[in-house]
């Protein structure tokens, strides 16, 4: 019961914010937008399930890559208990705020017939740079919902460079000639988002003061989200926990 | 979620702000208009049991049938003279009505006049905001084709193999490669790559031409990739030049990737 008080007095919070905001000249958003940052740990908590072999016999340049089996990467926990590649951002706090996209591109590699990195986070027309890395023919294929779907081929050493429109969490990519190689592009509309490194960290950085939704989105656990409060010129500190 | 629900109400009013401004999904193929309403009924008379009253491809044969009525509300289509990515012409649709999906329970629509296609297409585009937020893409150019000869059949086996075509399509071109039992539709739908040496038609055209262009484009929405950046002109008809000899069961000149030598 406490924690619905709490949350309805978050959702006044947020209809406050959204109503009253837009209204209220924001010099002071601007000025102070150097300042803070939410940081923090995802967790899981369970028995990671046993990762699967990668059969890849079907092509032996890609065999040729690995000394050992490759093992899918569907849900990878550090010994700590980190959850690796979970995308963390900002959900709703900034109406309809328009955010330029940076000029140094993201990039995809594809080497050994896996993706590199696994999830991949950008902004919406930032650039995507796609790097065929292998000895092999690979298609590069994003199969998203909002966003133009396309689907090329790309022989060794061939650059690929794409982007995204619109804001989509996340766009799953294939290799359909490599049907064991899967991977994730999340496109935002803003620049506060971060993908969960090994041991489960993140940092959104240089938020505005502000209340906020912060998601987390992992492509098999599913997404949760917590409320923050940032204040200027201090770090906040979130941690979330995926059980199974 | 909150985001998805404040796009859809964006793109709620974006189509009512462009229905309002007349900017409505219109047709124009050669110097036929098509008329939205009067595509409405023939959609319904026609359409509506394979595609669904809401365009999404959920009629009610759809359960019947293989492969899957295309959903109209994405936008993807796989036959087009426009890159990968991009929306087809007006005119990639009218051909498309009229010629039917081969291997597939799309018809073709010729008994329909001229103009009732038309107007079916501008029916058809008013099912996705796409057609009203973006512009169609430019049609590829398709040069003069170089005259086929042993050099450029040979030249497009090899391609077959270092494009890894035969992954999907089998050595052989049967159809059967190693990744083929594997390959789904953008739906999740299981589809099988083309067997080029059944000899049945192509869903996009049976010209060398349209060969071009599928290789060129790709088909959207399917894992068929499209090849323009990775190969040039010459090389797209190499393949064109290739397919020819498994599409009439010969074996292609000193290729050791036929085996169907006098089988056919
Ligand atoms: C008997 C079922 C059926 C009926 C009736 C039908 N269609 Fe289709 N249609 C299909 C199927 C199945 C496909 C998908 C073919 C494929 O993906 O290979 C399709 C695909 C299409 C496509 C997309 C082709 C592409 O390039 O992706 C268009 C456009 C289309 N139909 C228009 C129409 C119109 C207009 C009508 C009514 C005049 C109609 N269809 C009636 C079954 C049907
Ligand atoms: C990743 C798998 C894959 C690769 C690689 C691939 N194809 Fe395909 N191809 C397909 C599938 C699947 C279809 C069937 C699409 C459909 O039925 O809608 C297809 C269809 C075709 C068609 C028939 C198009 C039509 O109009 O019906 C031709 C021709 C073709 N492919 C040639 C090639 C050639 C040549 C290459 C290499 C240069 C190639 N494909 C590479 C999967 C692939």
């Amino acid at each position: 019961m406490k924690t619905n008080k709490i949350a309805q007095l978050a959702l006044l919070a947020i209809a406050w914010f959204l109503l009253i905001c837009p209204l209220t000249p924001s010099v002071e958003a601007e000025s102070a937008e150097a300042g803070s940052s939410v940081a923090g740990t995802v967790k899981f908590q369970g028995t990671p399930p046993k990762g699967t072999r990668m059969e890849m016999s079907a092509d032996p340049n890609c065999t040729k890559a690995h000394p050992g089996p490759v093992i899918t990467q569907d849900i990878e926990v550090s010994a700590a208990g980190g959850l690796e590649d979970v995308v963390v951002y900002v959900s709703d706090g900034f109406g309809d705020k328009a955010f330029p996209p940076p000029s140094q591109p993201m990039v995809l590699e594809q080497k050994g017939c896996s993706y590199r990195p696994h999830v991949v986070a950008l902004q919406a027309n930032q650039k995507l740079e796609v790097v065929n890395a292998d000895t092999t023919t690979h298609n590069i294929h994003p199969m998203p919902v909002n966003n133009r779907e396309w689907n090329k081929i790309q022989p060794p050493g061939m650059p690929v460079e794409e982007s995204f429109a619109r804001e989509e969490i996340a766009i799953p990519v294939k290799c359909n000639v490599h049907p064991w190689m899967k991977g994730y592009v999340a496109v935002f509309k803003h620049p506060y988002f971060a993908v969960t490194d090994k041991n489960g960290n993140f940092t959104l950085k240089d938020l505005p003061p502000g209340n906020y939704t912060i998601k987390a989105w992992h492509e098999k656990l599913g997404t949760q989200s917590q409320m923050v409060t940032v204040a200027a010129g201090q770090s906040g500190k979130i941690d979330f926990i995926f059980r199974q | 979620m909150q985001t998805k629900s404040r796009t859809t109400v964006f793109l709620a009013l974006l189509v009512l702000i462009a229905g309002a401004s007349g900017l409505a999904q219109e047709a124009k193929v050669g110097h036929l208009d098509g008329n939205q309403r009067r595509g409405k009924d023939l959609y319904q008379r026609y359409c509506i049991y394979c595609h669904g009253k809401y365009g999404d491809g959920q009629g009610e044969n759809a359960f019947y049938l293989d492969p899957k009525p295309r959903d109209f509300t994405t936008a993807v289509f796989k036959c087009r003279s426009t890159p990968t990515g991009t929306l087809p012409l007006d005119s990639d649709l009218y051909d498309t009505i009229s010629r039917g999906v081969h291997g597939s329970g799309m018809p073709s629509w010729k008994p329909l006049t001229r103009q009732e296609r038309v107007d079916l297409i501008a029916y058809i585009k008013s099912f996705s905001p796409k057609f009203t937020e973006e512009k169609p893409g430019t049609a590829i150019v398709i040069p003069d084709e170089p005259r086929n000869s042993p050099e450029s059949v040979t030249r497009g086996s090899e391609l077959f193999q270092s494009m890894n075509c035969w992954q999907c399509h089998g050595k052989e071109g049967r159809g059967n490669g190693p990744s083929a039992a594997s390959l789904t539709d953008s739906k999740g739908h299981p589809i099988a790559p083309f067997d080029l040496t059944s000899g049945t038609k192509l869903k996009c055209g049976e010209s060398d031409k349209g060969i071009f262009r599928d290789l060129t484009t790709g088909l959207d929405g399917t894992p068929m990739p499209s090849f323009s950046d990775a190969l040039k002109p010459d090389q797209i008809w190499d393949l064109v030049h290739y397919i020819a000899t498994l599409r009439r069961g010969k074996d292609s000149p000193k290729s050791e990737l036929s085996e169907s030598n006098g089988s056919h």
